[in-house]
């Protein structure tokens, strides 16, 4: 079988050396079937060079740990089979995100900061009793809700992200996603007013200028256009209803 | 004088996973203050992987009606093959509907039941009832009674972490992830926390606490074929054998899963065969039901291990250049059920396989998969050997699984014992005064440094971290596998000791600073090798097989001998852990048949069991 010889070009810095300023660095490997872009960069840390920096953790597309820029595009690189690429690789680590060190970004803080900020837990004044049966919910409901929250996190939507490239505080497609999550599910008592609160910002909804890299670049195939849509409806409603009062002076 | 920060807080918990930060919202809620610490943000954890479901005897799809408490903990005994502490698995049993209430009312999306009569793929009509109308459903998984495991689509793990991480973030409790812990700080005696070095500076921090709790999941990575996360190297585990005081249980208990998709060993979900899949050999002959009649392909995952593994050394394994496996097909559930309900496998077989499950087979074999055994702890989840510290989850052995776990059991363990363990912690915690000396802290740090700096130096040699870890890896896939030998696990042995001896003389090719991720391999991998020691050596001296655990030169269950648990201890110097033996808890069911018609002392007597001799025909 003629194997390919495949050149990876990985951008190289470390925070903690500023004294060395970023660089492009070249590995040679040869490509062997159905391998990923996770075989292919272990190898050229167990073979090539120890000290260098990624993330991978399920290696199987379900924890969010292993996006960066694959020949300029917001990737899982687990997930990313090396024969769908051409010979030359070019790897970078995802904008917006703090930067680890060479591919690997601080997608965590992060993603923890949006939950704060958009109060990503059920807000219920009911008590949770252990001796009684649970509340009933219609399976089309429970499916709906799953639908919403099968973001794994992994921030391809919001590197490719125009607004989110340049407005630090914008919570973008995946935090506007994960509003609607709890705006589906009957469990969560926050009114209209209250989530208005929290999305009806340029942070938030009104920051998104429609330009739909978010979608084509979520791993998971999650709806943003939709999402993103359904939850600027409900807030330009609750906008409307809350300006009289609230926006008075 | 080292260069170190401290932290000081009233719990520290070691793990983010599903057990940890459960332990942990239940310590916080008594009003202690709690650090987490991971390897990784908590999303991340290993157990956002898991897919399949939590096991809780709701009863209320229609094949669980009649469901409880005593027939969950009659599976789980079984399951175990007599190799649990009863006590443990009742408790369990109890809390298990309590641990997924309150997991709904935390915001987990459970499938409900929708009422109306439906045909199995099998065959059989059933009808789910009005009454029982959006309560949470379950399906079907291996070794059970009743359905009884309850299930988000195929995202069980992921909904239960993201809900799990969502109240620990609404209480404010701290994370520090990037955080890994390297050395308890103890005199012995008591627990005072860990030594651990941050992962995004190379910085070493001491965390000093009234007690520590171990969360840190299981060992899949010492094997080098695993469906486990790549973080699952046994950290926790082997930091508490290095106390020397704290032994680990049934390290000899390893689990593999039916169906690892062949060569890269991810996991293709319990739920397939659950959901009406099938096994295939060459022939696309179902061999299952030759073997196992009753439980055919949802047999407990021990026997459809070993029954494949006995299909393909019959000769009926599909030859591939990574080697024979079987087939799993699922393609008679229709692709509107695959890729609604099992749409992550399809996803999976189309990213990794490149293969669509609704037209193809799809290649598995049996890949490891679970770790029984841990950190041994008592009921309440207190480490034997050293006050003040826990253990929680698949880094324990609590011991709720025995030689088997059971599918779903799991996730139920994590978050049941995460309640128990968690409101114990709080309990001693409230009752217990931090007065850990500070020189003890300094001369825990201290040695931590020497270890990094001895490694960054080359002064002890100059192994390569890679090239053993890999030999490890190789030792155990070879020789600790499904089926095990006295002269394999010899030799296992063995090659385990010279690994070790070696892995004392690593040396770094990089420069080993700051976040520098050669280093922190090198200084996991002796205590990687020191856990594959205790996993090689505890099997070379169980002369029985039991669940898991299964001798080709000692066959069957001897419960005259070995109704017990291994407990490995690693005291200072040593070169091969020391065994000792306590007894497994009998409560309620003595040892009996397990119904799966395999390595039960009821077929002690016969040397061939019926089913293989029809198994030959298939
Ligand atoms: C692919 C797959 C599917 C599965 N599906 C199911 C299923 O359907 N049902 C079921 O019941 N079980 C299932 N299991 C098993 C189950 O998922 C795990 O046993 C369970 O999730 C373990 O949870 P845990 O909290 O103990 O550990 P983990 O979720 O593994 O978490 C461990 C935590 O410890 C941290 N950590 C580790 N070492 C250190 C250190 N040194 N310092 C600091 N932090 C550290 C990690 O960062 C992580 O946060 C599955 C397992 C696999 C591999
Ligand atoms: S549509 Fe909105 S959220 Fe999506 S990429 Fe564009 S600006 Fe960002
Ligand atoms: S919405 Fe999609 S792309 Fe964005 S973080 Fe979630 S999974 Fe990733
Ligand atoms: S490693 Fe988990 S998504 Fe890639």
């Amino acid at each position: 079988m003629a194997e390919r010889l495949l050149t990876f070009s990985i951008f190289r810095y470390n925070p903690n050396t500023p004294e060395i300023k970023p660089y492009m660095q070249e590995y040679r490997l040869g490509e062997m079937p159905g391998m990923t872009l996770f075989v292919a960069l272990n190898k050229i840390r167990e073979e090539q060079d120890p000290s260098l920096m990624f993330d991978f953790v399920c290696r199987a597309a379900i924890c969010g740990s292993c996006a960066m820029l694959v020949n300029g595009k917001p990737r899982l690189a687990c997930k990313t089979l090396t024969k769908d690429l051409p010979p030359r690789i070019t790897l970078f680590p995802l904008p917006v995100f703090k930067l680890i060190g060479d591919l690997s970004v601080d997608t965590g803080t992060w993603f923890r900061h949006m939950s704060l900020k958009t109060e990503a837990w059920i807000h219920t004044t009911r008590e949770f009793d252990p001796q009684a049966r649970e509340e009933r919910m219609d399976n089309e409901t429970a499916l709906k809700i799953y639908e919403a929250e099968r973001c794994i996190e992994c921030g391809c939507c919001i590197a490719g992200c125009a607004t989110a490239n340049i407005r630090e505080d914008f919570i973008g497609a995946a935090g506007i996603n994960r509003v609607a999550r709890f705006m589906v599910d009957p469990r969560d008592e926050r009114s209209p007013q209250e989530y208005f609160e929290v999305v009806g910002t340029e942070e938030g909804t009104f920051g998104c200028v429609g330009l739909m890299a978010c979608e084509d670049n979520c791993p998971m195939g999650l709806p943003l256009q939709m999402q993103l849509a359904y939850v600027r409806r409900k807030m330009a409603a609750a906008g409307l209803a809350a300006r009289p009062q609230t926006r008075a002076g | 004088m080292s260069v170190y920060q401290t932290h000081t807080t009233d719990v520290l918990v070691i793990g983010a996973g599903l057990a940890g930060e459960r332990t942990a919202i239940e310590a916080a809620a008594y009003g202690l203050g709690v650090i987490i610490l991971s390897l990784v943000p908590p999303r991340r954890s290993h157990s956002t992987a898991a897919q399949g479901g939590m096991q809780a005897s709701l009863g209320n799809c229609a094949m669980g009606y009649g469901d409880n408490p005593d027939i969950h903990f009659e599976d789980t005994v079984k399951g175990s093959d007599w190799g649990c502490d009863q006590d443990v698995a009742r408790l369990f049993a109890n809390t298990a509907p309590i641990a997924v209430r309150q997991m709904a009312y935390w915001g987990v999306p459970w499938n409900r039941v929708v009422a109306g009569r439906k045909t199995l793929p099998d065959g059989r009509e059933i009808e789910d009832l009005k009454e029982y109308e959006g309560l949470i459903t379950a399906r079907d998984f291996g070794g059970t009674a009743k359905w009884r495991t309850c299930y988000t689509s195929d995202g069980t793990g992921h909904t239960l972490q993201y809900t799990m991480d969502s109240i620990v973030i609404k209480m404010g409790i701290t994370v520090h992830d990037r955080m890994e812990a390297i050395a308890l700080i103890h005199d012995g005696e008591n627990c005072y926390g860990a030594v651990a070095r941050c992962l995004r500076t190379g910085q070493l921090h001491a965390y000093l606490a009234r007690s520590t709790v171990i969360a840190t999941g299981g060992y899949g990575r010492l094997y080098g074929v695993s469906t486990n996360a790549v973080i699952n190297e046994g950290s926790g585990m082997f930091l508490a054998l290095e106390t020397g005081v704290v032994p680990l249980g049934n390290m000899e208990a390893v689990q593999f899963h039916p169906t690892g998709m062949v060569p890269v060993g991810i996991l293709i979900t319990e739920g397939a065969r659950g959901d009406g899949g099938y096994l295939l050999d060459k022939n696309l002959h179902r061999f299952m039901p030759d073997y196992e009649p009753k439980k055919k392909e949802l047999a407990s995952r021990d026997v459809v291990s070993r029954r494949m593994i006995q299909h393909i050394r019959k000769g009926y394994g599909v030859e591939s250049k990574w080697g024979p496996h079987l087939w799993l097909d699922i393609r008679h559930l229709g692709r509107k059920h695959i890729y609604t309900n099992l749409r992550e496998i399809a996803n999976i077989c189309k990213n990794f396989a490149g293969i669509d499950p609704a037209r193809d087979l799809i290649p598995v074999r049996p890949t490891q998969h679970y770790s029984m055994g841990g950190v041994r702890t008592n009921i309440d989840g207190h480490a034997y050997g050293l006050k003040g510290l826990f253990a929680v989850g698949e880094a324990a052995c609590w011991d709720l699984h025995g030689f088997n776990r059971l599918g779903g059991n799991s996730l139920a363990e994590t978050i049941v014992a995460g309640m128990v363990v968690g409101k114990k912690v709080a309990e001693y915690t409230l009752g217990a005064a931090l007065d850990c000396p500070l020189k003890l802290v300094d001369e825990h740090v201290k040695r931590q440094e020497n270890r990094i700096n001895d490694l960054i130096s080359g002064r002890m040699g100059n192994e390569n971290v890679y090239e053993l870890r890999k030999q490890m890896e190789d030792t155990l896939m070879e020789y600790v596998g499904i089926f095990r030998n006295g002269p394999d696990l010899q030799k296992a042995v063995d090659k385990l000791q010279e690994l070790y001896r070696r892995s004392l003389k690593l040396g770094l090719r990089s420069s080993g600073k700051y976040a520098n991720p050669e280093l922190a391999s090198a200084l996991r991998l002796p205590g990687m090798i020191r856990l594959a020691l205790c996993i090689a050596y505890g099997a070379l001296n169980r002369t029985e097989s039991r669940g898991s655990h299964a001798r080709e030169d000692y066959p069957y269950r001897d419960d005259a001998n070995w109704l017990k648990r291994t407990l490995a201890y690693w005291p200072p110097g040593a070169e091969l852990p020391i065994l000792k033996y306590e007894p497994v808890k009998i409560t309620e069911l003595p040892p009996g048949d397990r119904g799966y018609g395999e390595s039960s002392a009821a077929n002690a007597a016969k040397p061939e069991t019926a089913h293989d001799k029809e198994g030959n025909n298939g």
